[in-house]
């Protein structure tokens, strides 16, 4: 069992835990992930890690509400239980001095985009930073991405906060602009990711992304999270969840990430009658 | 004395019909009256030959005479003294290629039902609510990690805290047991038999961690920076093969190990009460011949599937399942698709699978393996309409330890390197057994592997 420290709500339907875990707090770096079960009926979920404390032994996740087990992960309050919490899983983020980094985080991709850019900030890179959001109701942690980048751009779909814009338009300026781009790091929800990965394309300028398909060990056993990059079958878990979003096949991880359009909505339905009763 | 009865007492199971619709267990076990007759027919012949055929040797003439003489506490602590999972291997063991072969009386009839006996034994103690508890050596001060909480890494974690040192189990998931969890169904074997015998590994004092991904959340080296002196690695055979044709990536194409990992360790046939799905659909494709295949085929079928499949490229003398669970297939209605063998899946535009086509096959010359080798017949294609594939064509080592264990030496089939005699690897005080030095192969033989590896590091301890 897993004692949650604190909790956040960052905004209402996105919470941040810290999480007591000093055996995965010891080992964990940007870009990997953990995964945990709610509670002994529960299904086994990757969620990136947002921070972690290798002193105070705890780890940071960011989740928003969108199914079942995200909704009961909700409830819990600081000072309760998560039944059980594995990592850090996948490869770390490769970071190195580049030159100049582009950082985009897009919804509450936000979070881990932040331990991201810090580290490329401390390898020695320019980090310039977009973040992204539907609305200005949904954005979190903009001072924190400011702190460890050297400009930030904020952009809501519909204008209520900083520029009305999707990331890609500001991510192309950048490219398009005097700087020389030397990588470009996007996470956040899939079709962002593969927009991203679009607009950078025609630039030749090496894009990371970090997928997100549906796992159950995360510890490359089962082969429920592969995607296919440059042609290849690649186990998301355990070869990822970094690949180079030139190479990815977005089209295969839209489609495997609804294998369970059906039962999800069975189980948010089954949910919310037995949290009404 | 009576006349030798060539017959073995038969063990009642579920009808195929009810059983092919539900998870309990199949096979029903002995009553008193039918494992008295059958341990009455143990001859207890001076040669003790089914000895020979285990590989943890339990004293198998012996329990079956406690069994005879009703002293059933005593049949336990014989049956316990080798064998720490024995509710485990009573169900799953292919005794038939093992101790029973050695049986003397199999020689002239049907050999003594020895997993059936041992399966009563453990069943009956499973129905005290109590645990008998073996006598612990004193504490040797020594410290001892076990990676992975398998058929292996149990036997040599039970083994060693019983010879006095103070063991560590770090096992990846969420729940103790390895393959007996995830692997094979509950219809075969029950899931609170597995977590009682684990539950006896942690009364003699064992430490079961969760959640620790050896690799991932600490490697090898830090574990031994820790303090243990030294690190037995069960770590299995948990990587899927798939066949890399294509349209392997197409939605409702499972790897068995994915599909029974759902239905088992995650209990996706109690959906919704438990959260974890599984996707079944009206026709179900196996493939592959092993008894992983037919755990999946079954369970499919147990899901609500209408049809299914075993899609198997050699013939039906090839196929490595045991014959028992060939033939529970077969009678559950499981329909064998022989001599064929996928050549690519076929999607809709929603990209689902919806078709596997397939080869005909036929035999040619031994291969390495000895088996008839097969061979595609040009032309024969045809298409078997699917909804849902399970590939099961075997496993390799998941690399998570190989790889961030320095010193170790690794196979290019990706198993690593052990002494057959003792499971001491390459590496200082690291020792392997099971799955990861052998490939994938069966529970007996990991806990075989556990059993003389604990042995060898208990030698290493005290010479420390």
């Amino acid at each position: 069992m897993y004692k949650i420290m604190l909790r956040e709500d960052l905004v209402p339907s996105i919470h941040l835990f810290k999480v007591e875990a000093p055996a995965v707090a010891r080992k964990a770096q940007a870009g990997q992930f953990v995964v945990l079960r709610v509670d002994e009926k529960g299904e086994r979920i990757p969620l990136t890690v947002a921070d972690w404390d290798r002193e105070e032994g705890s780890i940071t996740i960011v989740f928003m509400e969108v199914g079942a087990t995200t909704r009961k992960l909700a409830q819990l309050k600081a000072g309760d239980y998560i039944a059980n919490f594995a990592g850090p899983l996948g490869l770390p983020t490769h970071i190195d001095n580049f030159g100049t980094v582009v950082c985009v985080g897009g919804g509450f991709a936000v979070a881990p985009i932040v331990p991201i850019a810090r580290s490329m900030k401390e390898a020695g890179n320019r980090v310039l930073s977009i973040m992204g959001a539907r609305n200005k109701d949904l954005l979190f942690w903009e001072d924190r991405l400011r702190a460890v980048s050297d400009e930030l751009i904020v952009t809501t779909d519909d204008g209520s906060y900083g520029r009305k814009a999707l990331v890609t338009e500001p991510l192309k300026e950048l490219l398009e602009g005097e700087r020389k781009i030397d990588r470009v790091i996007a996470i956040g929800p899939t079709v962002m990711m593969k927009f991203c990965a679009k607009t950078t394309e025609p630039f030749g300028i090496k894009t990371i992304v970090s997928l997100n398909p549906i796992m159950v060990d995360g510890t490359g056993m089962c082969g429920c999270c592969r995607v296919e990059v440059g042609g290849q079958t690649k186990f998301t878990c355990v070869d990822g969840p970094d690949f180079d979003g030139h190479q990815v096949d977005w089209d295969l991880l839209f489609t495997r990430q609804r294998i369970y359009l059906d039962e999800e909505k069975k189980a948010l339905e089954r949910w919310e009658q037995m949290s009404h009763a | 004395m009576p006349k030798l009865d060539l017959n073995r007492v038969s063990m009642p199971k579920q009808e195929p019909l009810v059983r092919a619709r539900n998870f309990d267990e199949v096979a029903l076990g002995y009553n008193e009256e039918q494992a008295l007759a059958e341990a009455t027919r143990c001859i207890q012949c001076p040669k003790r030959s089914c000895i020979d055929g285990c590989p943890v040797e339990v004293d198998i003439p012996d329990f079956i005479l406690a069994v005879r003489d009703g002293n059933m506490p005593e049949a336990v602590r014989i049956l316990k003294s080798k064998n720490s999972l024995p509710g485990i291997c009573g169900r799953v063991c292919p005794q038939e290629s093992q101790c029973e072969a050695t049986c003397t009386i199999a020689k002239k009839g049907a050999p003594i039902a020895i997993g059936r006996l041992e399966r009563y034994v453990a069943d009956w103690e499973l129905r005290q609510g109590q645990m008998q508890k073996p006598e612990l050596a004193k504490p040797t001060g020594k410290k001892v990690a076990v990676v992975g909480s398998g058929p292996a890494g149990l036997t040599a974690a039970a083994d060693l805290a019983k010879l006095g040192h103070e063991v560590t189990i770090f096992e990846a998931l969420h729940t103790a047991g390895g393959v007996l969890m995830y692997g094979i169904p509950e219809f075969r074997l029950p899931k609170h038999v597995v977590q009682t015998e684990v539950d006896f590994v942690r009364s003699l004092g064992v430490d079961v961690r969760l959640d620790s991904v050896v690799g991932k959340t600490a490697t090898v080296d830090e574990i031994m920076e820790d303090g243990y002196d030294a690190v037995f690695l069960g770590t299995g055979a948990g990587l899927p093969m798939f066949l890399n044709i294509p349209g392997e990536n197409l939605n409702g194409i499972y790897s068995a190990n994915e599909f029974l990992t759902r239905t088992n360790l995650m209990k996706a046939y109690l959906f919704p009460e438990y959260d974890t799905p599984v996707k079944v659909g009206r026709r179900v494709a196996v493939v592959g011949g092993g008894n992983v295949a037919m755990d999946s085929a079954r369970c499919a079928l147990r899901l609500g599937a209408e049809e299914v499949y075993i899609v198997y490229r050699r013939s039906e003398v090839e196929l490595p399942a045991r014959r028992e669970e060939v033939e529970n297939a077969q009678e559950e209605g499981i329909i064998f698709k022989l001599l064929t063998n996928p050549k690519r899946f076929i999607g809709n535009d929603q990209g689902w699978v919806v078709g596997a086509e397939c080869y005909e096959m036929e035999l040619g010359e031994p291969d390495d393996s000895g088996r008839r080798r097969p061979i595609v017949k040009e032309g024969s294609e045809f298409v078997i309409d699917v909804d849902i594939v399970v590939i099961a064509l075997g496993t390799t080592p998941n690399p998570l330890v190989p790889t961030t264990t320095k010193g170790l030496e690794v196979t290019r089939r990706g198993t690593v390197v052990a002494d057959e005699e003792t499971g001491k690897t390459v590496k200082d005080a690291v020792w392997a057994g099971g799955d990861v030095v052998t490939g994938a192969a069966t529970v007996i033989s990991a806990m075989g592997a556990g059993k003389r590896a604990a042995a060898s590091i208990d030698e290493y301890l005290r010479g420390l």
